[in-house]
């Protein structure tokens, strides 16, 4: 008895939509198991796991605040991975272009008008690419492996705002502290009325509309542009995208730039928000789970939206399981592990056919 | 003088054994044509399983073990996922990572803050005690020697033996290794479990005689520095030596710098080892010729007999 695939003739539609679920399902189960182990009744553990986060105004804005990030970097990896271009350094990136975009209120505390907030993002945005320009760099120039090189340069960039904010940028008012001095006014971003308080008032923050827009944009660039075309081929058929005479430096680097502006982004965004000045450990990594983000959507852009919802989900339950339940928030990064392993397991069920068959005589015997 | 210097050689060697334990198993598997990027996660969760069998049973030897079953179980997740189920080798390395250290910070969190079992070090009455020589040569735990002989031995089966020319034939050719009756799914289990093996123990030396607690994140990226190490000694087993040795020197530098309060940040002394990483990489993969000699022609593709 053993496990085989069997290509199926053309790739599956229904478990090309069924497989993001029957891997959140697994996953649920596993959960179930995990709890029942540790003595907690495992419906209930999952309850307040995965339900309560959705059953407050507060919690739903707490949902949106975390998922955008989530969405806005994992829609950049998304198209990444699909063009076969490995970044997994964003959560470098982020860090990067929170940094440059703090430079603002750092340097000119006083500096407070609308432009402020619009250079702020841009050079969240700026730091971003340009810390995703080094892999990008290497890759084209030497041949480097981008995975390595981006994620070193997480390393490297982490430590950096260590120092920035340990050393030359700490407030000197903040009896220590290692951080920078609060942003007020222009320099936070503005937040917006989603719904009505007859509902139950639900506040966004602009990074949330950028988010909900950049995914739209990557989704279209996709699904209806020649660029979404070429990155689509030289993921799926590098050979026919040499052919064709795509070029595939000109993908690295646009698939660099795209996924580190958008990591960027989040990271100015993070700082001028939930964080609301520059200080070490800005995000819960959000860079690493956009990995499982881009994943979970099916590298779809949309798909990575409704994702980023998912797995926002996981690390407010994880927080208020740590309240009520009394286990540890970081049961939810192992929940994030867990659904990544079911989602690339179930995707190989979109190409082959899984057959459990009695024992065969394999090709070497049967020619004796 | 001599004492300090005896001392900074003895944190070089404790300092790069496990980033050659890793390298030399990763080594194996990529060699089957198989690219596991989840070191780091088997890394973790070796460190925090050794400690724990450590800790519980009071024998720095049962951590040991422990730490390096804990690595081959969690490559044979691996295994099933990119082998059996042939899903995307780069994708599966991730999310093992992911999954590694997630769960090493869950299982770990009741030993943060304890004491941990000490791996001792071998003493051989009057060999050990040569000035300068005798603690270098002889004065090591096992887990030292025992990455010097699995080098040895890997450098051995992979070129001078029959298994070690299937393996190869498996990275470089699986359709003709197929073709000529081996089982290549087969190997490259072996191989991804034999890998796993090396990154758990490479955790177990981490939480057991590198720095014998449990912290959190206490691999710090060294699972990553492995796999560049494959990549530094272009596949071939005694150019990790010196590759994981470098970066030992490189790690330990930055250390005795700080302690010397020269004014360099010492934020930037911890981002060497990474920066260097980079520039190994560059320097390694600028030069085709080399790349191009070894590197398994089969390293990452996906292979499905076909019936």
């Amino acid at each position: 008895m053993r496990l085989v695939l069997e290509k199926r003739a053309e790739a599956s539609g229904r478990m090309a939509i069924l497989s993001p679920v029957i891997a959140i399902a697994l996953t649920l189960i596993t959960g179930g198991i995990i709890f029942a182990l540790r003595g907690l009744n495992p419906f209930s553990a999952l309850y307040v796991f995965f339900v309560e986060p959705l059953t407050t105004s507060w919690s739903i804005e707490q949902l949106i605040v975390k998922a955008a990030p989530l969405a806005m970097i994992g829609a950049g990896l998304a198209v990444s991975y699909m063009a076969n271009v490995w970044n997994i350094g964003a959560e470098g990136q982020l860090t990067a272009g929170a940094i440059v975009g703090s430079a603002i209120p750092v340097f000119f505390p006083e500096f407070q008008s609308p432009p402020t907030l619009a250079l702020m993002l841009s050079l969240g945005v700026i730091g971003g690419m340009a810390w995703a320009a080094i892999p990008a760099f290497l890759k084209n120039r030497f041949g480097t492996n981008e995975i390595l090189t981006s994620l070193m340069l997480v390393y490297v960039i982490q430590l950096a705002l260590d120092w920035l904010v340990r050393g030359p940028w700490r407030d000197p008012k903040g009896y220590n502290f290692p951080k920078t001095i609060a942003f007020s006014d222009w320099q936070l971003l503005p937040q917006f009325q989603l719904l009505p308080p007859s509902v139950g008032p639900i506040y966004i923050n602009l990074g949330a509309i950028f988010a909900v827009a950049a995914v739209v944009a990557l989704a279209f660039m996709m699904g209806r542009t020649l660029k979404g075309y070429e990155l689509r081929v030289q993921g799926i058929a590098p050979r026919a995208g040499r052919f064709a005479g795509f070029s595939r430096e000109k993908t690295v680097w646009f698939c660099f730039l795209l996924s580190g502006g958008l990591a960027g982004l989040a990271g100015i965004c993070e700082v001028m928000s939930t964080v609301g000045q520059l200080q070490p450990g800005i995000s819960p990594s959000y860079g690493f789970t956009a990995i499982i983000v881009a994943f979970l959507g099916r590298l779809n852009p949309i798909g990575a939206l409704v994702a980023a919802f998912a797995l926002a989900i996981s690390y407010l339950g994880g927080e208020s399981a740590q309240v009520a339940l009394g286990i540890s928030d970081k049961t939810a990064r192992v929940f994030q592990g867990v659904l990544l392993f079911y989602i690339l397991a179930c995707d190989s069920l979109i190409l082959y056919r899984l057959k459990i068959i009695g024992r065969t005589p394999g090709p070497a015997e049967a020619k004796a | 003088m001599n004492d300090q210097l005896l001392s900074v050689i003895l944190t070089i060697i404790t300092a790069s054994t496990p980033l050659l334990l890793a390298a030399i198993g990763e080594l194996v598997v990529e060699r089957s044509g198989v690219l596991n990027l989840g070191v780091e996660g088997m890394m973790a969760v070796g460190a925090v399983s050794g400690f724990g069998a450590a800790l519980m049973t009071g024998n720095p030897y049962v951590g040991v073990f422990a730490a390096l079953a804990a690595g081959a179980v969690l490559s044979l997740l691996f295994g099933f996922l990119t082998l059996t189920m042939v899903s995307n080798q780069v994708a599966t390395g991730l999310a093992l990572t992911l999954l590694g250290l997630g769960a090493a910070g869950l299982m770990g969190e009741s030993f943060v803050g304890q004491p941990g079992i000490h791996l001792e070090r071998l003493h051989i009455p009057g060999l050990s005690e040569v000035p300068l020589i005798g603690p270098i040569l002889f004065g090591q735990d096992f887990l030292v020697y025992l990455s010097l002989i699995i080098v040895a031995a890997v450098s051995y089966v992979l070129f001078r033996t029959k298994a070690g020319l299937i393996i190869r034939a498996v990275g470089d050719s699986q359709q003709s290794a197929h073709a000529l009756g081996y089982s290549v799914v087969g190997v490259r289990y072996l191989c991804v479990m034999f890998g796993g093996a090396c990154s758990g123990l490479a955790g177990g030396y981490l939480s057991l005689a590198y720095t014998p607690q449990w912290v959190e994140n206490m691999t710090a990226g060294r699972g990553w520095i492995a796999l560049a190490l494959v990549v530094f000694s272009s596949w071939l087993p005694w150019r990790i030596v010196a590759g994981a040795y470098l970066f030992g020197t490189i790690t330990v530098m930055g250390f005795s710098l700080q302690a010397y309060g020269i004014g360099i940040p010492s934020q930037l002394l911890s981002a060497l080892p990474y920066i260097v990483t980079i520039l190994v990489l560059v320097v390694i993969s600028g030069n085709r010729a080399l790349m191009r000699a070894n590197t398994p022609a089969c390293l990452g593709q996906p292979f499905v007999p076909d019936r």
